[in-house]
């Protein structure tokens, strides 16, 4: 461990730090614009800059790594010289348009100016001026006020693995750009309105609606995909204005895909404000007292069998725990997470979630991926990928359909045939994954909500136990679910019981009298045919249109809830805002419904309902942590199904009701449709 | 006076024959193959010893320079790179050496990289050189066809190959971390020390980074031995050196000459003499554009060596001397050098990027006299905290014309603004 001075203090620091870092770490500030500690070091910003004895110049801490019998020395005149003067370079060409830059009060120019530069301007002559340029519909760039620290380019070219900045130009004259003007095709885009120390890249939805200290800040989890992403959501009043990442090492380290960032104007549209129930074959405004009774009517005289209930994919644990244990107390065993049919089964737990947890991946050394594309189903999985295969050693390969997925990924084909090849050993790839260390596969809900679902579970199954995927301290075996609320929903046991049908059997039945949709939409309602429908949910999409009864619920930013992410990992989201209108949390309504209903739930209060879910299942009393799974059998037997897989999601932007209901979304959707993305000024 | 026979560079005015054949007659590729088999240890020993200084401004001991690759080749392969971009105005010495004895750039190609045990070195040419690709290539292909690079170079069992990359007109790309990035096909920005070259460089493989005019220097110390080389000159400023004058002389040229040559009789005996007569000096530039100036009663005396011209706070640089007699308008001379280095900055680090157009900017009115006389304390504070502050010596080398100036004619440039602004 070298040993070295800063300011005149002798530390020990890991050897491989850079002085930044040490700084960091004895908590001796440092101001830095470039430097950002999950990219690669460009030095550029000199704003780090600090004497090192022995040395003929100045250095910059951000790029020197420690060394035994250093001497730094961070707070001398000439320090504080440099630093004013590095500010005062950065600031001449700066526009100062403060007042109406939205990253005014969050801004680290502002802050390091505050802190560290002079009082007064010395420059007299012009400033320079950047045309405006167009990166689509998220992100607002004013370049005019770039600094040039690079961040962007450096994010998008090893984070996001798209490379579709660079600087344009030289000297003052250079600017970030994209060259040929186009939309930024990273689904992790966003992220560099974050990384921006200054406000030349900014949220565009976001533009001139809030300033920073107007916002009221919780800490929440995302549920737009199975990844679980830590959030803050920001709010002013009863509004959402904006939702950023926290940081969370083990799930999105301080990333978060562009719709969990931006989808949330969805939550402000096409919102289910109060009860409604359908009278005359039209649905009408109603009490609660009236939509209640109204349910509590339509379930009335129908035995068990004739009761199904189905659990949307954003779903939260505590309403699916709920519904669940009214549905027992209905005597019907009809009930069903899995809207998409995906065929994997609550009994074996490592038979369904992402075993190797997602911070795992940085350990894994191969990885078949099956049936998936983790860029649109999980893009911040994928960046973890990402990052695993950019630190070398990494061999991925893929049985599914041909995509970009920014890493170096091996095509085996696209067809279930190739698993059989994998699992009985006589394809070339089965080498590979028997003889690396730590191996991993990654199976997908484009594979598993096949008709052969089930036979294509069990193939992997084999896989991972022939190839040694399953071990002591290590299981490779993963699965890649898309809703937020499904793993939760296994969790709690939300699927058929004994006899009971699942999603097709609840749509295909003639025996179905009356559904309950949790917040489900993407099933086929047609098959409800002339059933009795409740629908509780947060927006007016499919689900509400065919029901008859509708009680209006509450969005994942205005409630406390539980979700299971892809990992298993039990977290919780904080109430932000109150849901709009007669909205109320799920919960809440199940429970007021079961006392209507004469079948009252057994708890009252969020604390004892969550000390039921725990008692049925330990997952949920440990929040924020992954419990391994035991490995056992799972899986279906069947016949494979030859021909291809497909990804379920072929419009990342819109995947469910938020994101449907979401303009932002919307433009995206347009922005990136293949008729606007290829046009090159040259096609007529 | 230089004699001829210490002379390394005989055709550098290229009145004899260019080709292969006629460098061997005047001793280029002469037991190249002996002096290989005397081994690195001893080649790179024998540069070390010699005194050598990197011919391309910063004066690092070329020797010490070639010691700082890895001894044995290891995982990955080493490279010697030779800069051709010779982009400094001023400065002509190496399009001379690529012109008229090319051959001696590739035979020092070869030894330098055999010294360093580098199989392939790339040679980066200034992309306005195009005739001297032209015939460096020719060069290039001669030593092809006669076995003396290629396989087993010269018969001594080494390989070696000899690659042109062109540049493409950016002074920056003259630092040997941009020429790096712009050899590897990427934006010329200089790179971050450390790591240096010689550790992570070229493709992330140990890279050394040489002038031309030191590279083609080599073979001549090993054949006739460092203590040659270090007789020559002063001690610590050794050998001979290719000096190229311009500006207001009567005869601009280019010319091997001993170090440490009193910078009078280079401008006398070899350019003609000033125009209008040694009295008619005004100021000289001595080292190419990014040396400060210095004015007649310096150049009197002054020696061009590095520490002679540090002694005078300013450097030997190039070695490419700028003669300024008394009708220049020397601070539009230097405004013209601080509009250079703006256009030629590469935009990387802040205090370069943003201070030398502050920089520009006010030499263009200090021109006019449109400033204020405490501006030029604000120029030479500006010049100051750009000069150390930055990635590369490219803000060092704009700050320092400015120091200069206002070193030596604060006096014209008060004037200018008393009289522009009517007191």
């Amino acid at each position: 461990m070298p040993k070295l001075t800063i300011n005149g203090a002798e530390v020990e620091v890991d050897p491989g730090l850079t002085v930044i870092q040490a700084c960091d770490q004895l908590g001796i500030e440092v101001p830095r614009f470039c430097y950002h500690e999950r990219l690669s070091i460009s030095g550029n910003c000199r704003m780090c800059l600090v004497e090192m004895e022995r040395a003929p110049r100045p250095v910059a801490a951000c790029a020197m790594p420690v060394a035994d019998g250093m001497v730094i020395r961070t707070n001398t005149e000439k320090v504080q010289k440099m630093r004013q003067a590095v500010m005062e370079f950065l600031l001449i060409n700066h526009p100062l348009d403060c007042p109406i830059c939205d990253q005014g009060g969050e801004c680290d120019l502002q802050d390091i100016a505050m802190n560290y530069g002079m009082d007064r301007s010395r420059y007299t002559e012009e400033k320079r001026a950047v045309k405006e340029k167009a990166y689509g519909p998220l992100i607002k760039p004013v370049m005019t006020r770039c600094i040039h620290c690079t961040r962007c380019i450096r994010f998008c070219r090893e984070v996001a693995g798209v490379p579709e900045l660079g600087g344009i130009g030289r000297g003052a004259h250079m600017e970030v750009g994209t060259y040929v003007e186009k939309v930024l095709s990273s689904e992790l885009s966003g992220n560099i309105i974050d990384l921006c120390p200054v406000g030349a890249l900014t949220s565009k939805p976001y533009a001139f609606t809030a300033r920073s200290w107007e916002l009221k800040k919780t800490e929440s989890i995302d549920v737009m995909d199975a990844v679980g992403s830590n959030i803050r959501v920001d709010a002013r009043g009863q509004a959402v204005m904006r939702i950023l990442p926290r940081i969370n090492e083990d799930v999105n380290e301080e990333w978060i895909s562009d719709k969990t960032r931006f989808a949330y104007d969805g939550l402000k549209r096409q919102r289910l404000d109060t009860p409604f129930v359908r009278r005359g074959g039209k649905l009408q405004p109603a009490s609660w007292d009236e939509a209640l009774a109204a349910a509590a009517a339509g379930f009335k005289g129908l035995k068990g069998r004739q009761i199904a209930a189905i659990a949307g994919d954003m779903a939260d644990a505590e309403s699916m725990t709920a519904l669940k244990d009214l549905m027992k107390a209905a005597g019907s065993p009809n009930i069903d997470c899995r809207q998409d049919g995906a065929a994997i089964g609550a009994s074996r737990r490592a038979g369904y979630i992402f075993n190797t947890t997602i911070a795992g991946i940085e350990r894994a050394d191969v990885c078949l991926l099956i049936g998936v594309n983790p860029r649109l189903e999980a893009p911040i999985i994928n960046a973890r990928l990402r990052k695993r295969s950019r630190m070398g050693g990494f061999q991925a390969a893929s049985v599914g359909p041909e995509v970009d997925l920014t890493y170096q990924v091996k095509y085996l084909g696209n067809d279930s045939d190739l698993l059989e090849a994998i699992a009985s050993g006589s394809h070339g790839f089965a080498k590979v994954l028997k003889s690396a260390e730590r191996p991993m596969l990654i199976v997908g809900m484009g594979a598993l909500t096949r008709s052969d679902g089930g036979a294509v579970l069990s193939l992997a199954r084999r896989i991972a136990e022939t190839s040694g995927m399953v071990g002591k301290d290590w299981n490779g075996f993963n699965v890649l679910h898309t809703a937020a609320a499904r793993v939760g929903g296994l969790d709690v046991g939300f699927v058929p019981g004994a006899g009971g049908l699942d999603v097709s059997g609840i749509l295909d039945s003639s025996e179905v009298k009356a559904v309950y949709l949790l917040g489900a939409d993407e099933i086929e309602m047609d098959g409800l045919k002339d059933a009795f429908v409740v629908y509780q949910g947060h927006h007016g999409d499919a689900g509400a249109c065919a029901a008859d009864v509708i009680f209006p619920g509450a969005a994942y930013t205005e409630k406390n809830a539980t979700y299971v992410n892809a990992e298993g990992r039990a977290q919780q989201t904080n109430l932000a805002v109150f849901p709009p209108g007669e909205a109320r949390e799920d919960w809440k309504i199940i429970r007021a419904l079961s006392d209507v209903m004469g079948k009252t739930l057994p708890y009252g209060a969020l604390a004892e309902l969550r000390a039921a879910m725990a008692m049925g299942n330990s997952v949920f009393s440990a929040i924020g942590k992954v419990k391994t799974a035991g490995w056992g059998a799972f899986g279906a037997g069947g016949k494979l199904v030859p021909g291809p897989f497909q990804s379920p999601i072929d419009n990342f932007y819109m995947t469910d009701p938020i994101s449907r209901a979401s303009v932002t979304m919307a433009a995206c959707t347009d922005a990136m449709a293949p008729a606007n993305t290829r046009k090159t000024g040259t096609d007529g | 006076m230089l004699k001829d026979k210490d002379r390394i560079f005989p055709n550098i005015y290229g009145f004899e024959d260019v080709s292969l054949a006629g460098a061997r007659k005047r001793g280029v590729w002469d037991g190249t193959k002996e002096l290989m088999a005397k081994g690195r240890e001893w080649m790179v020993n024998e540069v070390k010893e010699s005194g050598l200084r990197g011919r391309g401004g910063a004066g690092f001991s070329t020797g010490m320079k070639w010691s700082f690759m890895p001894k044995e080749v290891g995982e990955r392969p080493h490279f010697l790179v030779v800069n051709a971009d010779e982009g400094e105005p001023g400065t002509c010495k190496d399009r001379e050496i690529l012109r008229n004895e090319p051959h001696m750039m590739v035979e020092g190609a070869l030894l330098a990289s055999f010294a360093m045990a580098a199989n392939a070195s790339y040679i980066y040419i200034r992309g306005e050189f195009y005739r001297e690709t032209e015939v460096l290539q020719r060069a290039i292909d001669e030593a092809y066809e006669a076995g003396l690079i290629g396989k087993n170079a010269c018969g001594s069992g080494w390989d070696f190959d000899f690659i042109i990359h062109r540049g493409m007109g950016a002074y920056i790309c003259g630092e040997e971390g941009a020429l790096i990035q712009s050899l590897e096909g990427k934006k010329g920005q200089p790179r971050m020390k450390p790591p240096f070259p010689a550790n992570v460089g070229l493709y992330g493989c140990p890279t050394t980074v040489n002038n031309v005019e030191s590279i083609a220097v080599t073979p001549d110390i090993m054949r006739r031995g460092a203590s040659w080389f270090s007789g020559l000159g002063r001690p610590n400023n050794t050998g001979t050196k290719l000096f190229a004058v311009s500006g207001h002389v009567n005869a601009p040229c280019v010319v091997e000459e001993e170090m440490g040559i009193p910078l009078k009789e280079l401008i006398e005996k070899h350019a003609g003499g000033v125009r209008g007569g040694w009295d008619n000096l005004m100021a000289v530039i001595p080292g190419g554009c990014s040396t400060p100036n210095i004015t007649k009663p310096e150049c009197d005396t002054v020696l061009m060596d590095f520490d002679s011209l540090k002694e005078v706070k300013t450097g030997l640089g190039t070695a490419a001397v700028i003669v300024m007699d008394k009708s220049t308008d020397i601070v539009r001379a230097i405004a013209r050098l601080s509009s250079f280095y703006a256009h030629e900055s590469c935009g990387q680090c802040t205090p370069c990027r943003e201070g030398t157009g502050w920089m520009a900017r006010m030499m263009r009115r200090m021109t006019k006299g449109d400033a204020a006389i405490e501006e030029i304390d604000l120029l030479e504070e500006v010049t100051r905290q750009v000069e150390g502050h930055t990635i590369c010596a490219l803000g060092d080398a704009a700050a320092w014309p400015i120091q200069g100036l206002i070193r030596n004619f604060r006096p014209e440039i008060e004037r200018r603004i008393n009289e522009y602004n009517g007191a």
